[in-house]
């Protein structure tokens, strides 16, 4: 069942010997082959201008109103790439091999292997586009390190790094655009992938604005919808972010690989209330110089200040003393966790740790004062001096912080609690991206591959462009060479009538139960299920009761969901609805996944596979395989394997 | 810190593009002032929900004040109060207990309602489509470090791009001008030599498609820069109308 369509041969000869190999089509041809792309992230928006640089025709659908605005702009740290700028002693076996160790050896080699070659190949197409890079005074391109990595590989913009990624693919786009070779579709939601004779043919699309259902034929259609992380409701990422078109494919066949892979961050902004409709992420950077504690008294009500060093509890550093507030991000997070479980958490809601930057003030203020010969220098003037320090290293953050929080982080120490971040699960797909649905493609977070277990800080940017800029533009060529005969797809065919009235019906049904609970009442009740039993640590008889859960938290959703307005008008409600019944679905498949993963690795962690300190415990004489799930209908799947271990 | 406040809100309600709208009032009651914007929103509009009324449509996405989705015009003021901020980051202890708030959407005749506070601004995709871009396909690209780029010049390129294309100029600029957006971009590769090639063509096409699109002429009021939330410098109208000169000049 699982031919992953690895080439054979040496891993470093595998990518060359591919795309000297694979099948081509010609200029010609290429003028008469349609391509959609769903999704105009990093991903997508890179995948469809280079094909149409090619010379394909490329038709992009994305839900919001530009491209522009996918949430990949909203990526802060960096991209990494093995240029070794640094002479520091880099090189593309090195970033294969953090990457492979930082997904804690759950991802696919070969995969891995050729995103480490193509890494260098972005940064130099970036640059060419126009993005502004930071740069040292010499006018080169400055490098920052990240974790998980001995070296400094990380190539940023500000902390706004995905942002001007994604304006660099987006113009590319723009320019497709303004020469025909690619047609927009925004503020349009792909509603199904239609597949003739196994084929993926095209896919029935909803214009969000007038809410027409349309039909769209092509010859290969390539998802690049990202991650599905707002199935915890409250995560990182965008409000509209969803698995819809990933959990279509599923369900027209193309396996779901290793759904109970999560990232869940450890620093970000606490939840303040029940209206809570996202969390904002503080870069990691800021445990360089932050210390996390909690007060020794539980339910201790004071206030960070009136509490004395004495009583405070600096866990991390008591409980890891090698690492200390740098323990990995999985680590953190469970660890944050364990304290405010137990009740030791501060702020109104108790749910978070301090993140303190006292002591950092202190330690930099003594240093300048060294600089500038003040001997004699006041703890007054030390601080004030150390505060400055800090505003020049991490001035945005604080002031994001202080934004939202209202509190000054200078004077009070930040609260911070982990969220979900990143999915590193999604759609199976072989060497070439393609899932095991001919003629259907899987870019950036919504595959699985690349990231095993756990992504490394800063790795996602570079997956996205990689897939979209230097992967997709040979490997599809090796698929649509067979399908040159093939004529424009007739989209009055009657898969396209039974997908189109599939959809239509389900839309109906939303709008006519006409039940007693909003849309997000059910998400984030479901939300709640997934954060508390299959969130930062899962077990057995949690996980067997989050499936029951939610299969009755589904049944009430379709028999009592309340979705205000018309099928035929612009309806957010409606809009959200869709999307929360396949998040009702997807998350029964998260536990499942959870379930038979008898092992913690990366951002799955298991209680009850651990070490006697409480770490992470991996079987790799059992489970290096990817979890490949099979949508048998009704909520049945079955599991296949593509073993690691040979 | 955690307060709970009583607002009225007066909202513009526009059923679709073609029909008339006006402006609706309703109460949002016990608000946490720890609430952002859009979350005092999503309360207001699930009550409007249980009530078996409309919601009201907004748009917005990230949340984190980076993809320009969101667009309210609050009190007067494009994203509200706050200098320097997006919708979507302005929090309700911006606001005192009793107070009537005013939402509308962006006003312009190059951004068309849709529905409430929903508008069309696919008007910028184009101006970015007529020239916001380097002619340079994948795999052309040198070396990354091939050209060493002025730091100074590089950071300025940088604030340049740094524009999200929320539309915020255009609401606040009293002649609905889209030239502290095009001026962003047209600098942003002025600035930089990937840009030099298609210097001139470039800032003379973003300008015509502009103004094909209905936006009106920039008469250096300075709203743009006041409002937009991420602080985008009207230095670069300055520099778009060089550009443009030299340019006309000499094409």
């Amino acid at each position: 069942m699982i031919n992953n369509r690895i080439p054979a041969g040496e891993l470093a000869q595998k990518w060359s010997t591919y795309k000297s190999t694979c099948k081509l089509v010609n200029p010609a041809n290429k003028r008469s082959i349609d391509i959609i792309v769903v999704g105009t992230g990093l991903a997508g928006a890179s995948a469809a201008a280079t094909l149409a640089e090619l010379g394909y025709n490329v038709k992009t659908f994305c839900f919001q109103d530009s491209g522009r605005r996918a949430h990949s702009i909203a990526a802060q740290g960096g991209i990494n790439a093995a240029k070794n700028y640094q002479n520091d002693g880099d090189s593309v076996f090195r970033l294969f091999y953090d990457t492979i160790k930082g997904g804690d050896y759950r991802a696919r080699e070969a995969n891995v292997h050729r995103l480490a070659e193509v890494s260098g190949n972005i940064i130099d197409q970036c640059v060419a586009q126009g993005v502004p890079f930071a740069r040292e005074y010499g006018g080169l391109l400055s490098n920052r390190s990240f974790g998980g990595t001995q070296v400094q590989r990380t190539f940023y913009a500000a902390g706004q790094t995905g942002q001007q990624l994604l304006l660099g693919a987006y113009s590319a786009q723009m320019r497709q655009v303004s020469i025909g070779a690619i047609k927009e579709y925004n503020r349009h939601e792909m509603l199904d992938v239609v597949t003739i004779d196994g084929k993926a043919r095209g896919i029935i699309a909803r214009n969000l604005v007038t809410g027409a259902i349309e039909r769209h034929g092509a010859h290969a259609v390539l998802l690049c919808t990202g991650g599905y992380g707002n199935v915890f409701f409250l995560s990182t990422n965008a409000m509209g972010s969803n698995v819809t078109a990933a959990w279509k494919a599923h369900k027209k066949g193309a396996m779901f690989g290793n759904p109970c892979f999560t990232q869940i961050h450890p620093t970000c902004i606490p939840v303040s209330g029940d209206h809570q409709s996202k969390l904002t992420l503080m870069s990691e950077s800021l445990r360089n110089d932050g210390r996390i504690w909690v007060p020794k008294k539980q339910n201790d009500n004071r206030k960070a200040f009136d509490i004395p060093e004495e009583e405070r509890d600096y866990y991390l550093e008591r409980r890891y003393p090698a690492f200390g507030n740098l323990v990995p991000r999985d680590v953190a997070s469970r660890a944050a966790k364990e304290r405010c479980d137990a009740g030791y958490g501060v702020g109104t809601s108790k749910m978070a740790v301090y993140l303190d930057f006292a002591s950092a003030i202190e330690r930099y203020g003594k240093i300048e004062a060294t600089k500038n010969g003040l001997a004699n220098a006041s703890k007054d003037e030390i601080i004030k001096m150390g505060r400055e320090v800090v505003k020049e290293k991490y001035g945005n953050l604080f002031d994001m912080y202080a934004k939202i929080t209202g509190e000054d982080p200078y004077t009070v120490p930040m609260r911070i609690y982990p969220a979900v971040h990143y999915t590193m699960g999604g759609l199976w797909v072989d060497y070439e991206l393609m899932t095991n649905v001919p003629g259907l493609y899987a870019l950036g977070e919504a595959n699985f591959s690349d990231h095993g277990a756990n992504r490394l800080g800063a790795s996602a940017l570079m997956q996205g462009l990689a897939d979209g800029y230097f992967v997709i533009p040979y490997t599809i060529g090796n698929y649509l060479a067979d399908e040159i005969r093939t004529p424009k797809i007739d989209t009055n065919q009657k898969a396209f009538d039974d997908a189109e009235k599939e959809v239509k019906d389900r839309i109906n049904h939303f709008i006519n139960v006409k039940g007693s609970k909003s849309v997000d009442y059910f998400h984030k009740k479901l939300g709640l299920i997934m954060w508390d039993k299959c969130g930062m640590a899962r077990n057995e008889a949690g996980l067997k009761q989050a499936i029951q859960e939610i299969r009755a938290l589904r049944d009430e959703f379709w028999k009592d969901v309340k979705v205000p307005g018309t099928a035929d008008s612009l309806n957010p409600e409606l809009d959200k609805a869709g999307r929360v019944a396949d998040f009702l679905e997807l998350g029964e498949l998260m536990c499942m996944d959870a379930l038979n993963r008898e092992e913690s690795c990366g951002g799955h962690f298991r209680e009850e596979h651990q070490t006697e300190e409480g770490e992470a415990l991996r079987h790799d004489d059992k489970f290096m395989y990817v979890a490949c799930w099979e949508n048998k209908g009704n909520n049945a799947w079955e599991l296949h394997k593509e073993d690691f271990s040979v | 810190m955690h307060n709970e406040i009583n607002l009225k809100l007066k909202v513009w309600r526009q059923a679709s593009a073609n029909v008339a709208g006006g402006f609706q009032t309703y109460d949002a009651n016990n608000i946490s002032t720890e609430m952002s914007f859009l979350e005092m929103f999503d309360v207001v509009n699930e009550k409007l929900i249980n009530d078996g009324q409309d919601p009201i449509a907004f748009d917005h996405d990230c949340r984190e004040g980076i993809c320009g989705m969101c667009s309210m015009h609050i009190n007067g003021r494009a994203h509200g109060p706050w200098d320097g901020t997006t919708t979507c980051q302005l929090h309700m202890r911006a606001f005192k207990d009793g107070e009537t708030i005013t939402v509308e959407p962006w006003r312009a005749k190059a951004f068309p309602v849709l529905k409430d506070l929903v508008v069309d601004r696919s008007a910028f995709d184009r101006i970015q489509q007529a020239g916001g871009f380097v002619s340079v396909n994948t795999g052309n690209a040198q070396d990354g470090n091939s050209l060493p780029i002025n730091k100074e010049l590089a950071d300025a390129a940088f604030d340049a791009a740094m524009c999200i294309g929320c539309g915020a100029c255009v609401a606040a600029c009293k002649n609905s001008s889209a030239m502290l957006f095009t001026s962003a971009k047209v600098s942003q590769y002025a600035l930089l030599p990937q840009g030099e090639p298609e210097r001139k063509t470039r800032v003379l096409n973003m300008v015509a498609q502009m103004d094909k699109e209905g936006f009106g002429a920039c008469t250096n009021t300075g709203a743009c820069e006041a409002e937009c939330p991420k602080e985008i410098s009207i230095s670069n109208i300055a520099r778009l109308n060089r550009e443009y000169l030299n340019a006309q000049l000499s094409l």
